[in-house]
Parts: structure tokens; sequence; C-alpha cells
């Protein structure tokens, strides 16, 4: 309880006032682009001088006032769904069915709901302002029998209508695009040249996706427009009029002046919501800048050290290795710092702190990618866990011990799966939270309980924790696809699914009757296989998985920079060679995830480069986080190399690694 | 013979803070005495001689045939004669009137237009094809694009530059002298071994590795009219090509066996309105890459590996035509077709901007400590410096604290030479400058004029010092063969004895020329393998008194 308070301070003091700074200057932002709205929708050019006339007495109307009160109530609330809702790391979705499961997920139903109420009152405000023919909902007419009565305006429905569906499929385009997804950039800029940047782009995929979604709109509306249209007559007693022609037929939809304001009113929408949204990422990914050290113990927790290790809140951890990045590279007193020991007794604890906490991160993700190279090179099946064990020889021992002992503080960090509560009720064989089909580390969706417990969070005390880690020792274990001599050979990926590893490979693990369990389970997921509909549900998108493992990729390749950088640097500045006594953990840790990034991109989709979208809110960095973490890992790798040269030649590490440095220095990777 | 006379140089600088203030510095000029610096260098050689290297203190030449001789020895000496490169004559814009299917529909000739010429290229469609479309429609695309082709005229007259072919761009723009007709159209040294890219007129790319037989040769659809490329630092695979529409990345495993890798290893980075691109730079961290290109007033700047741009743009200036990173990362020189040119700082991208009175700045080199900044303006003749203090340390919020005007460090009008050959006349116009690593030795290419053959194209290399004061002394003029004229010129990045300068010249040669000396900032520890001449002391007494330009401390 007490470290969740200590460590929202950084949401209660930073985070929330950096949102509402941005809500703030949305709304400020916001009289403008209402005028230039009222100005557009009005416009018409055979009237212009009047048109103008009419455009600045409607704006100092009440009813304007009125509306424009409701649009700032809307910004706000958008504004705090968006804090409500973002995230650092992407949620990345590996089937069809887990992606069905985020958009049905309670939240995010609340969150649809949410727009599409706001998207009525933006809808109901722009109705005001466009105003004629779409003011009023009701509006007086007399029958053929000359008896007058209230008759529903189409025109407004149709726009209220449009303005709940546009709402809606923003939100449902949210989760596919990943629109709450907060990425940092690798350029810094100031807020305010930031905005202007994106301001063009951002007025560009609005139209854009205004067009589609209107387009899609009418599609609906020429379908379904009578269900809505009957309701609203029937619950406020309002009559249909017999002599205007009904706006669900293709002449009526035909209507350019219609067609016109309903893309208009879509744009203003939802540029008011993305521009929002915009400020909203602009403030939060703003560098703060963490004390290294503090004189007062009371500010420790807000210590850079300290704030590294916090698992939660992410967006703390995020900024905070954003920070460490920055500071390692552009200010040498800041570094100093780092390099310091501390005054009674002379340890270099910010020093110990930051490395162990950056070589933990980086191991995490060496481990989840073996892991995860595995289960794919097993082909689904559970290899035996002992093999490892046994074949690990006393020259590796020294390694993996290293790696060891940077993990286990925190085992837990990795396999983080996208959460789904659709998980557990579509799939009831399992009591595993980790869901295959929702996992991106299994690349099939019935997998097999062994499977699932190599995935599962690590047991710290299971006796292959310490081995699987090391990569060398993977590299020998049978494999499916290898040629490699000891291995068995079996065939292609589609062999038959009863042919289970053979006993004489894993003579003691295997039961029969978990044996017969598997067959049973195959025999179920061959059936269940041949259904097409299941199949396109539970089908693996391809490079999705890829994705998945690398979605907090940012949080690595920051230590990646931050730590190189500070090596470099403790070439010259460490003056008590606080950096020393690390080196060969941080080489044997760097090389140990490059020789795993190198394995995962062998494999299929790995290295396929993804589909640009360029009109799109949605921010698709973390679809390419993988390539720049390889790109950044061998720079970092380099970086260091070029540093300390032949000097490397006398730090300690196992003859794997040495070689591979050798590649390094020699200028061949 | 010299022109005795008081120039006034005001360079008048302007920085503008957008975010935490605005102020408006502006420095007055000063006046400086004209100095006639070549006339202090030692007369070019005579015709058939060629400079072999510099050894104690001194330029070394011989004459052709030991120099072939010495040519051939070397493996890293090529020559690509012209007549060897297999040149396709490809005009796009005259071949399509020959194949355009004119029997086509309308529609389908505007949506052809539409996707080769876009706006402007359907409203002429529209206004050629009078006699199928209605009356109407045709007279107004043709006045939409009377008022059209009017206003890019107006456009065009404010920045001359756009109205030129992306060819003549290139060509005006890059830093090699007349570089529609060199052979050798590029040229990279890696910055950490012993390989380099040569792209030459073909539009092929060689890499040759002293270390491996193999030289790739890599060919693209994409690479066409290479500009310039540039290895990545801290990275020994990956090669930046800027082409004529788009920027590309090859990855190049220096394991591999294959002699033409395949485009695949290519990463394509392009952005709507960026092309020609004319410069690129690579961070010295190597982690972003930047582009310009005169047609976009916005520079570029790559995260390679992800392939997302941002565009940094600013008014002013029409494009943006050469880059420098400086080699410590804080500074990058970008320099624009008018007669303006940036310096970005690089933590906070933001820039200063500094108006130049006569042209354009035509090219800029840092120093390697990257706190000084030399270049050239065309159309004057002599080399400004300015100079970057380091911010203090620990300051997070990044203005930096530049300096207030350039001051002029070496004049280089021209001058005439009595050789047994006739009168030469050097000097005038700087094409490029390049400074070597280590900080002593400045190599200045100086345009000539192709027409008269008293003047030729050739280089000047200075000698220099940035510690304690900042000083220039002459070294001599580096000549080729008779009849061959630089054309582009680098250093070489980690070269062991002193420095190595790298010339194409325009037979398609390319020659290496060492500079032997005792760097005085580099502690030398464990020089293995002699130099193959004898390596002397350096002699600084000898020019103390031919000192050119130094620095007053003030």
């Amino acid at each position: 309880m007490l470290s969740a308070e200590q460590s929202s301070w950084f949401v209660r003091k930073v985070i929330f006032w950096r949102a509402v700074a941005s809500i703030a200057w949305a709304v400020l932002l916001l009289p403008p682009i209402t005028a230039v709205f009222v100005i557009i929708s009005r416009f018409s050019l055979l009237h212009p001088i009047q048109a103008v006339a009419e455009c600045l007495s409607f704006l100092t109307s009440a009813s304007a006032i009125f509306s424009f009160i409701l649009l700032c109530g809307v910004i706000i609330m958008v504004g705090f769904l968006n804090l409500e809702y973002y995230t650092v790391i992407p949620t990345i979705a590996c089937s069809k069915i887990a992606l069905l499961g985020q958009l049905l997920h309670p939240r995010q139903f609340v969150n649809s709901l949410a727009h599409c109420i706001m998207g009525i009152i933006v809808a109901w405000c722009c109705a005001i302002t466009i105003g004629g023919r779409y003011e009023t909902i009701a509006y007086p007419s007399t029958q053929g029998d000359g008896s007058p009565q209230m008759c529903l305006n189409e025109y407004h429905l149709i726009l209220l209508l449009a303005g709940a569906f546009v709402g809606f499929s923003h939100s449902l385009l949210g989760v596919i695009y990943n629109m709450n997804y907060v990425s940092f950039h690798s350029v810094q800029q100031y807020k305010y040249l930031r905005f202007k940047g994106s301001l063009s782009l951002v007025l560009k995929c609005s139209a854009t996706q205004a067009l589609y979604s209107v387009r899609n709109y009418i599609v609906v509306y020429f379908f379904l427009g009578y269900v809505p249209k009957a309701w609203i007559c029937k619950t406020l007693n309002l009559h249909l009029n017999s002599s205007v022609h009904p706006l669900d037929s293709i002449a009526g939809l035909l209507d350019l002046s219609l067609l016109y304001h309903l893309w208009i009113s879509a744009s203003f929408l939802l540029f008011t919501w993305h521009m929002t949204l915009l400020l909203f990422r602009i403030f939060v990914t703003e560098v703060y800048s963490f004390p290294v050290q503090s004189s007062f113990t009371e500010d420790a927790h807000q210590c850079l050290p300290k704030v590294l290790t916090d698992k939660q809140p992410m967006i703390l951890k995020f900024l905070a290795l954003q920070d460490f990045a920055l500071l390692s590279q552009h200010s040498p007193s800041r570094r100093s710092e780092v390099f310091s020991l501390s005054q009674p007794g002379g340890h270099p604890h910010n020093w110990n702190a930051i490395s162990k906490e950056c070589l933990s991160l980086l191991a995490d993700l060496t481990q989840r990618l073996i892991a995860y190279h595995d289960t794919v090179a097993t082909n689904g099946r559970a290899k035996s866990l002992s093999t490892g064990s046994e074949r690990k020889t006393s020259s590796e021992s020294s390694v993996t011990s290293v790696t060891e002992d940077l993990m286990s503080p925190r085992p837990t960090l990795l396999m983080r799966t996208p959460a789904s509560v659709f998980a557990r009720s579509m799939v009831g064989c399992s009591q595993s939270p980790l869901t295959a089909p929702f996992t991106p580390d299994l690349d099939s969706p019935f997998a097999s309980p062994a499977l699932r417990r190599l995935t599962a969070p690590m047991d710290q005390c299971s006796p292959w924790f310490g081995t699987v880690q090391s990569p060398h020792i993977m590299r020998r274990a049978p494999k499916l696809w290898s040629t490699s001599t000891d291995s068995k050979v079996n065939g292609s990926p589609q062999a038959s699914p009863a042919s289970v590893p053979s006993p004489k490979q894993e003579p003691s693990k295997p039961s029969l009757l978990a044996q017969f369990l598997q067959n049973r389970k195959e025999q179920v997921k061959n059936v269940l296989a041949k259904r097409v509909l299941i199949m396109y549900l539970f089908n693996k998108l391809p490079e999705a998985s890829s994705q998945a493992l690398f979605a907090d990729s940012q949080a690595h390749i920051w230590a990646l920079e931050g730590l190189s950088y500070l090596v470099q640097s403790s070439f010259s500045e460490d003056q008590f060679g606080v950096v020393q006594t690390a080196l060969p953990s941080i080489l044997s840790c760097m090389l140990g995830l490059q020789e795993a990034v190198d394995r995962h991109f062998k494999l299929p989709h790995a290295s396929s480069k993804p589909v640009r979208s360029a009109s799109s809110m949605g921010d698709s960095t973390h679809k390419t986080l993988r390539f720049a973490l390889r790109a950044t890992l061998k720079t970092s790798i380099y970086r260091i190399t070029t540093t300390f040269g032949n000097h490397l030649n006398a730090v300690q590490m196992s003859a794997e690694h040495r070689k591979r440095l050798q590649q390094f220095l020699e200028y061949k990777e | 013979m010299f022109e005795p006379c008081f120039n006034q140089y005001h360079i008048m600088r302007t920085i503008i803070d957008h975010t935490t203030k605005d102020t408006l510095r502006v420095a007055s000029g000063f006046t400086v005495l004209k100095m006639c610096s070549l006339a202090l260098f030692p007369p070019p050689l005579p015709s058939g001689q060629t400079t072999l290297c510099e050894s104690n203190n001194e330029l070394l030449s011989g004459t052709t045939t030991e120099d072939r001789l010495k040519l051939e020895s070397s493996p890293l000496s090529l020559f690509f004669p012209r007549e060897s490169l297999k040149l396709h004559c490809r005009t796009e814009s005259s071949s399509k009137a020959a194949f355009l299917d004119h029997s086509e529909t309308l529609w389908m000739r505007s949506a052809a237009a539409w996707r080769d010429g876009g706006f402007t290229g359907l409203l002429d469609e529209i206004t050629n094809s009078n006699a199928e479309v209605p009356k109407w429609l045709s007279v107004s695309s043709g006045c939409t694009l009377a008022l059209l082709r009017w206003f890019s005229s107006f456009h065009g007259s404010l920045f001359p530059h756009l109205t030129m072919s992306s060819e003549d761009m290139l060509a005006e723009f890059s830093q090699v002298l007349n570089w529609s007709d060199c052979v050798v159209r590029a040229f990279a040294w890696h910055p950490h071994t012993d390989k380099f890219a040569v792209a030459l007129l073909d539009d092929s790319i060689k890499i040759y590795n002293p270390k491996s037989a193999t030289t790739p040769t890599l060919k693209h659809r994409l690479q066409r009219s290479v500009a310039a490329v540039q290895w990545k630092p801290l990275c020994a695979t990956a090669l930046a090509v800027a082409c004529q529409n788009c920027l590309l990345v090859w990855h190049v495993d220096p394991c591999s066996l294959s002699t033409r890798p395949s485009s695949g290893c290519a990463q394509v980075l392009s952005h709507p309105g960026h092309s020609p691109i004319t410069s690129i730079a690579w961070s010295p961290s190597g982690s972003l890459l930047v582009s310009a290109s005169p047609m976009d007033t916005a520079m570029m700047v790559w995260d390679v590996a992800s392939e997302s741009g941002v565009p940094l743009q600013r008014v002013g200036g029409g494009g943006v035509t050469f880059l420098s990173w400086s080699p410590d990362g804080s500074h990058v020189l970008a320099s624009t077709p008018s007669a303006l040119f940036r310096v970005w700082e690089t933590r906070m991208w933001t820039c200063e901007r500094w108006p130049c009175v006569k042209g354009r700045c035509q090219s800029g080199c840092w120093s390697p400590d990257g706190s000084r900044l030399l270049f050239t303006v065309q159309g004057e003749t002599v080399i400004y410096a300015l100079t970057f203090t380091d911010t203090p340390a620990g300051v997070t919020t990044c203005t930096s604290k530049g300096p207030q005007a350039a001051a002029v460090v070496a004049d280089l009008s021209e001058t005439t030479f009595n050789t047994p050959d006739g009168d030469i006349i050097v000097g005038g116009e700087i094409q490029s400058l390049a400074w070597d690593p280590t900080g002593e030795r400045l190599a200045v290419l100086l345009k000539g004029d192709p027409q008269a053959a008293d003047r030729p194209a050739i280089i000047a290399v200075f000698k220099t010092r940035s510690n304690p004061i900042f000083e220039l002394l002459p070294c001599g003029f580096v000549q080729g063969e008779p009849g061959a004229e630089p054309r582009l010129m680098q250093f070489h990045p980690n070269f062991r004895h002193g420095a190595l300068l790298t010339v194409c010249w325009s037979s398609g040669r390319i020659t290496h020329m060492p500079f032997y000396f005792l760097s005085a900032g580099v502690p030398h520890f464990g020089l293995s393998g002699s130099p193959s001449l004898p390596r002397p002391q350096e002699r600084p007494a000898d020019f103390a008194n031919q000192s050119l330009f130094t620095e007053l401390m003030s």
C-alpha cells in the first residue's frame, strides 16, 4: 500500500497536471476552430458578404455560446478519457479473436458509449451552428386535412446520428490502430514546434477519416435508417411528413449539400478530438528531469535510481528511462553524479542501482526472446525441460550465474500479455491467466499445458530457471528445424501432430497419461482447425506475435543507449572506476541479447516490414520497435568497442561472447 | 597583382529562439584587411608533375611515370575510365510522347496525367484535349493553369532554383565540382575501417575493402543520380545513399561473398515533396540521419530503423542544400539556396539563422571538437569561421550561446604564379572544404575556370592548429596528372600517421595523398608498423612568420 502511494506521487504531481495543461490548451484552441467551422459551414459562394454577416451575428448569439460551452465540456471529457485510457505499451492483438475480445471488453464498451454520446452532443452543436433546415428536431406542419401537428425533421436526426456513428467508429478505430498508445520520439522538440509540425497531419487525417466514416454511415443509414426514425417518432410523439421525401432513399441521400454538411461536421468533430489527443501526447511525453541524487531523504523516492526500479506506473518508468538516456548522452555534470561515490562509505550506489535495473531489463528481454524462440522452434510442442539442465556444462555456468543474479530480483515482468476478460469465458479449458489464443508467445491456439507452463511466469525455484536463459545451451538443444547432429530430424512443421517427441530424447519426462492427453488435444485441435470461421478467428496474424514481444522495447532501447553512453563516457570521466566492475556483465548481457535478437530475426515474419499507413492518428511506432531495438543494440555494442578497442581483450567473458565481440572489434557485424 | 583594398564584411546574425525568448541580436560587421592568402603558397608544380605526399613538412611530387607505378602498386587507387561505364540514356519525358497511346479515352488520359503530372498535369491534359471536353471545362482549366503558372513563376522568381530540373539542381548544389560530368559522383570512407564506397556515373555503387576480395556492386531501381553517400557511424553495414527521388539505406554485410546484393537489402525512405536529395548527414552517434532537398523547405530527420522521418520546417530559404553534422554531434549546418544558412542545435532541434550578404553558403566543415565552423559563401573568395563555445555543463534548457559574427580567416582571391609553363592563376570561388579528423590539415577545392586553360581547378591545403589559438598556415597545392582536375575530395577518418586525402579526378582516377606528420593533439601509443616514408618531426618554426590567420586572444 505504501509503495502504491509512493509511486503515485508522479501521477498526482506531474502526469495529472500535464493532462490538465493539454486540456486547457485544447479548450483555448476551440474558439478559433469553431469560428473557422462556422464560416466554412455557412459560407455560400453566391452571397459571400451576407454569409459573413450571418456568421458574425450567429457567433454572438446565445445559442452559439451555449453550444460552445457544450463543446468545451466535450473536449474536457475527451481529455479525461485520454488520460484514463492512454498506455505507453501498446496492446497488440495476435489473432482476430483477440481483437474481437478487445473490442467487446467492458472498459472499451464504456469508452465507445461515451464517445457515442459526445458525438451526438457535438453533432447537435453542429446542427445549431449550420442552422437552416438542420436546426430543430421537429417542425410544425399541416396535414392534408388541415390540422397542425409536429413533424420529425429528418435532417436534424441524420446529423445527430452521424455524430453518434462517427464517435463510435472513432472509438473502434482507436482500438484497432492503438490510438491510445503514446509513443516517444527520438527527436526532441519544444512542445509548440511539435504541435505546429503535426497540425497539418492531424487536419489531413481528420478529413480523410471523416470522409470514410460518412461513407460508411450513409450505407448504414440507407439500410437501417428507418429504425431510429420510427423510434424517435414514437418516443417523442412526432409524425412523419409524408410530403417530404424520406432521407433513407437513394434520392434523399444524393443531396450534395447534405453530404457536404455531414462531412464537414464529422471533420470538425474528429479534428477537435484528434487535436486534444495530440496535445495530450505532446504534453505527456515531454522530458522530465529527475534528480540523480537528493540531499534530502524525503525526496529520495523521486531520484532517478529509485524511480527506475518502480514498476508502476509505467509512464514513470518510461520517462525515467528517457531521462536516463538523455543525461548519459548530453549532460556531463549529471553523469558525474552517477559515477560519484556515496559520502560515508564510498559505494557507487547510484551507478549500481541504475546499471542493475537496466541490465535486468535487458536480461528480461533476452529470456523472453529465448522462450519464444523455443516455443516456435518446437512447433508448439513442449520440449523436455530437463534437457537443458543436463547439458549445462561447467564452462557455461559462470555466464549463467551472472545473468541469473541479475535476473533474480524481478522475474515476473516478462510474458506480459494483452489482458482480456474475454479470454477466460471463451476457452474454458485453461486455468492459466495466459490463455493460449491471446498470448503472443504461442503459435497454436490450443497448445498443450506443458507449453503453457513454459511460457508462464517462471518460478525462481524451478531447477531450469537459471539454465534456460543461457543462449548457447538453447542452441544445442534439439530443434525441429535445425540440422544439427544430435537433434531429431522431424520433417516439416506440418508434420502430423501425433508424432510426439520420441522417448529416447526425453526418457523420463512425459508420462503415459500426459501423452494421451496431449494426443487428445491435438485431435480436438485438428477437428476444430477444419472449421473455416474458427480458423479465421484463431489464426495468428503474421508478425503480430513478434510485435507483441517487442511491445515495450522503447524501454530497452533507452536502457541500451543510456548504458552504452555511460560506458563510453566512463572512459574519460569515471574517476573511481565504478563502471569497470560492471563492464563484463554489461558486455555479456548485450552480447547475449544480440544473439537472441539475431535468432529471432531469422524466424518467418520477424523481419518483414509492416505496411506503412500514412494518414492515421494511430501511432504505428510500435510496429517497428524491433528494428529500432536491433539497430540500437548494434550501435551500443559498437559504441563500447570503438571506445575501449583492444582493452576489451582484458575483460573476462566466455569464449562464445569473446568470439562475438571479436566480430564487433573487426567491424564485421 | 593584388587588389589592395579595404573590404567590409558585414555578417549579421540573428538568433531566433522560438520558445524561450524572441530576442533579436544583431552584431555589427567589422573590418578586415584583405589578405591574399595564396600568395604565401609555394608555386604550383610544373606540368607533368603530380603531388605524391607530404613529408618533412613539404609536399613531395613526382613525374607522371613514377606516379603511375606507385598508383598501380597501391590497391586502393582506382581508375574508372569513362568508356568502361555502360551509360544508359534514359530520358523519360522524351520517350513518353513516343509511346503514349493517343487513342485512349479522355478518362484514361486524365487519370494518367493525374498520376504523372499531378494537378497541373491534369489541367494541362484537359486544356489540350479541348475537342472532347465541354468548352467551359477546357476554358476554366486553361485559366486555372495560367493562374497556377503565373503564381509558380512568381514563386520561382523569389527562389530561382525551383525552376531548375532536378539534374541541374543536383549539379548546382552538389559538393562535387561539375557533378553532371563526373565519373565518380560520390565517395565515402567508412568511419572506422579502411573500406569505401564509390558512386559512379552509371548509378551503381561499388564498395572496396582492402581486406576482402569481393567488391559488391549496389544497384537499385530507385538509385538514380546519386548526389551523396555516407556510411553510418558505429555500424559496419549501413550505407545511406541520396538519390533523385528517395533516400536509400543499404545494408551490406561485410562477410557476405555476394557481389550483387539484392535490392531487398536496401531500405527506401521517402517523403512527399522531399526530392531530389542533395545532401545527407548521419549523426556521429549513428542514431539519426538528416537529409536535405532544395525543393523542400523542411529538413528531414530520419530514424532509419523505424523508417520514420520528422520534418523540421522553418520559414525562409526556399529549401535546404547542404548539411554537415559537427563531429561532436551537437550542431548541424544547413545551408539554403538563398543567402541564408542555419545552424541547428541537435538537443532540442532549435536553429540559429545566419543571413549572408552576398550569396548562399556553398560548403562548410567543422573542427574535430565541433567548436569551430568554417564555411564559404558563393560569390566570395574567402573562408569564414564561426566559433561555438560549449554550453555550460548540465544546463537543461538548451539555448546555444553561439558567436555573434563570423570572422574571415582566409582570403583565396586570384593570385598569379609564374611557372616555367607560363603564368597560372590560382584562386577564386571555393567549391568545397574538408578538414582532416585530427584538425591539422584543411583542404580547399577551388573552382577555377573550366574555359580558361591557365585557371585550373586546384586543391589548396592549409595547415591548421586550434590549440592554443586558431591558426592557418600555408601547406601547398595538390595537383594531379596533366589535364585531370580534382572533382571531389575527402579525408580518411582514421589515418594513423597523419592525414590521408582522397581525391577523385575528372579522368575517373581516385588517388590517395598521405600527409605524414605527428599530430599534436592525439597521444601516440602503439604505432605499429612504420609508414613507408620517413616520418618527420614537425617544424613549426619555418612558417611561423608566414602565418595567414591567427586568432587574437582577447
